[in-house]
């Protein structure tokens, strides 16, 4: 039997990604260039008796989608620049709680309101250092429509299984471009459920880490009662200014992540074997670089590509690794240089590490990136 | 016999938080009160709260208890309803909470009309922070902020609400103790979003620097200041300067519930497939 085929923005893939992960309520604000996942959202929710809400502001869709992951749905929201900014605070509320939820931020022009239809890669260290204090960030940069609508159904399922949020932050370019999208079976791409507690509700704790660094989560409504706080909390949720206790959690909270680096972080190595020249490319600019590349070696330069898939954690081994070998690195990326900063911490002087900046709303053309691997060769 | 508050309140979590003289503890026993005269199930019920004094209730409570952030009580709350209809859900806050930070929350949780009871414990003041001036201090009044007098016109609570589109909403005060649970069963058996302002006090960073000479001073004031809808009625404007209206204010039962709306989507979106 062929599997059914649709051409698809890229925000709609997000969309139906998030659908085949189980998603069952979302909460939003419109903002550009992501409403797209709101508009297909509050028609097809609806349908499968999921629910969808236009909240009064930003912070009041990410409210919203996690008190509903508290009360056990699966649960998205989408937005852009400005919006991220808002809903900073509390994604660091799902940090410290503990609740599992998909943010899928469209990287825009910016600060503020910069270039609302420009594609950007402005975001990427908002993704992990956007909130405040100690958390940890997973932040996934698809490049293609096909691969947001995958990553989608990846984000919901680390999400669970590391009870975090996590982000997927397509640049406009992605989020806005039509591709062809092959639809799995269902069942075909593993789905992760929540993992719900197996003691009964006199003995449950919201944060009982005798279950490992990932405790279960009940939902409001199930039969369990506990409480949540935003406050640094104990392992049955409620408030402490306990040393001891405050360290060990927000250790554990951060370890969910860090120790679990290779299950989460992905990417690509394309024609990195003999490669002298190191394109180290994400989102759309990572197709002009693959282009780029393809040139050089055409021309006999010995260029390759390392396309990052997750950008949080980052896959600072991988970078280490190359940088053993590789006579320099060229990161071209839609900002003034942030994922360069995170390659120079990796390469460590081994190498030079040469960006290819723009911030103008255009895309890196795939000759910038030729001209720079020639140069530096 | 003796009421057993303890039922409803978590071992081993108390004392409360509150100062002496605080009037939070005797609405927290209204509330628990009305949980107990309505026999809600403590698994079916949310409190949830944002941040400050008032905010604390609910880790006192034994239900699913949720202390949000700073004035996202009703946003957090509409997430857990939405998700779960068949729920009581419950707010409690203070009034810098709910109508400064979370003002805007709150103005949309009435518009929608969605069925929750949001307990507004207003005493005037940013408690938790020391005392500063909240959009519902006085004006004139001294705080932490307003060293010469405070400049801003507060809100009137009950007014917002209605204006906004909350189908029920009542006022009381902490001196009138005995009320507070029969208010607070009227809301939530009310389908729709019901508001209720409990005007309290607050000795600490309120009575202290506007002329307070003591705990029971201020109570007085509630009750001095308190005048019955129905009383009001035979009342001239003149005798209703410096009053403040206590009971049921205002009730809609006309208006379409919205998780009640939602399902009608929900119905309409399988017809339209």
């Amino acid at each position: 039997m062929s599997k059914k085929v649709a051409f698809l923005q890229g925000n709609e893939a997000a969309t139906y990604g998030a659908l085949y992960a189980g998603c069952n309520f979302f909460a939003g604000y419109p903002i550009t260039p992501s409403t797209e996942v709101a508009e297909v959202m509050s028609a097809e929710l609806p349908k499968i008796g999921g629910k969808f809400i236009q909240m009064e502001d930003e912070i009041g869709a990410m409210a919203a989608i996690l008190g509903a992951a508290l009360a056990g749905a699966k649960v998205l929201t989408s937005t852009s620049g400005p919006g991220l900014s808002l809903k900073q605070e509390l994604i660091g509320y799902g940090c410290i709680a503990e609740i599992p939820c998909v943010i899928y931020n469209v990287m825009r022009g910016g600060p503020s309101t910069g270039m609302p239809t420009g594609p950007s890669q402005s975001d990427v260290m908002c993704a992990k250092w956007g909130t405040h204090g100690d958390h940890p960030a997973i932040c996934l940069t698809p490049a293609s429509v096909q691969e947001t609508y995958e990553e989608m159904i990846r984000a919901f399922n680390l999400a669970e299984k590391y009870r975090t949020p996590v982000m997927v932050m397509p640049d406009e370019i992605v989020a806005h471009m039509r591709e062809r999208v092959v639809f799995p079976e269902q069942g075909e791409i593993e789905v992760v459920g929540r993992k719900t507690p197996t003691v009964s509700p006199d003995q449950y704790k919201p944060y009982d880490t005798s279950f490992g660094d990932v405790p279960p989560l009940a939902a409001f409504g199930s039969g369990y009662k506990f409480h949540v706080t935003g406050l640094n909390k104990m392992q049955d949720g409620f408030p402490t200014t306990k040393a001891d206790v405050v360290q060990a959690e927000e250790e554990r909270q951060v370890r969910k992540v860090d120790a679990n680096i290779d299950d989460i972080v992905t990417f690509e190595e394309y024609l990195l074997e003999d490669a002298e020249v190191v394109v180290v490319a994400y989102g759309s600019t990572s197709r002009s670089a693959r282009y780029a590349v393809n040139a050089a070696r055409e021309q006999g330069i010995k260029a390759g590509m390392f396309r990052i898939k997750t950008f949080w954690p980052f896959p600072d081994k991988q970078i280490k690794a190359l940088a053993q070998k590789a006579k320099a690195f060229i990161v071209p990326e839609m900002n003034l240089g942030m994922c360069s900063l995170e390659i120079e911490r990796n390469v460590q002087g081994k190498a030079p590490v040469v960006g290819i900046n723009r911030v103008d709303g255009e895309p890196i053309n795939p000759d910038q990136i030729l001209a720079k691997i020639k140069e530096v060769k | 016999m003796a009421f057993n508050y303890e039922k409803w309140l978590r071992p081993g979590k108390l004392p409360h938080i509150w100062c002496p003289g605080c009037g939070h503890g005797i609405i927290m026993k209204g509330m628990i009160r009305a949980m107990e005269t309505l026999n809600l199930k403590k698994e079916e019920t949310a409190v949830v709260s944002g941040i400050g004094c008032a905010s604390r209730l609910p880790g006192y409570i034994d239900c699913c208890t949720l202390h949000t952030a700073h004035g996202r009580a009703a946003a957090f709350a509409t997430g857990v309803k939405m998700a779960k209809p068949e729920m009581n859900v419950i707010l409690v806050g203070g009034d810098g909470d709910g109508t400064a930070i979370g003002g805007n929350h709150f103005i949309h949780a009435c518009r929608r009309n969605i069925d929750m009871t949001y307990i507004i414990l207003n005493n005037n003041i940013y408690g938790m922070t020391g005392g500063q001036f909240s959009p519902c201090t006085p004006t004139g009044a001294k705080a932490s902020t307003t060293p010469y007098g405070n400049p801003d016109p507060g809100f009137d609570i009950a007014k917002l609400a209605i204006g906004a589109g909350a189908t029920f909403v009542a006022r009381g005060t902490a001196f009138h103790a005995n009320q507070i649970d029969k208010l607070i069963v009227e809301a939530i058996q009310h389908k729709g979003f019901s508001v209720v302002e409990i005007l309290d006090d607050c000795p600490t960073t309120y009575g202290r620097r506007n002329k307070f000479k003591s705990v029971i001073e201020m109570m007085n004031r509630l009750k001095d200041i308190a005048v019955p809808v129905k009383a009001a009625e035979k009342m001239t404007a003149e005798q209703l300067q410096g009053k403040v209206l206590t009971g049921v204010l205002y009730k809609d039962e006309t208006k379409s519930e919205y998780t009640a709306e939602y399902a009608k989507v929900i119905e309409r979106s399988k017809a339209a497939k």
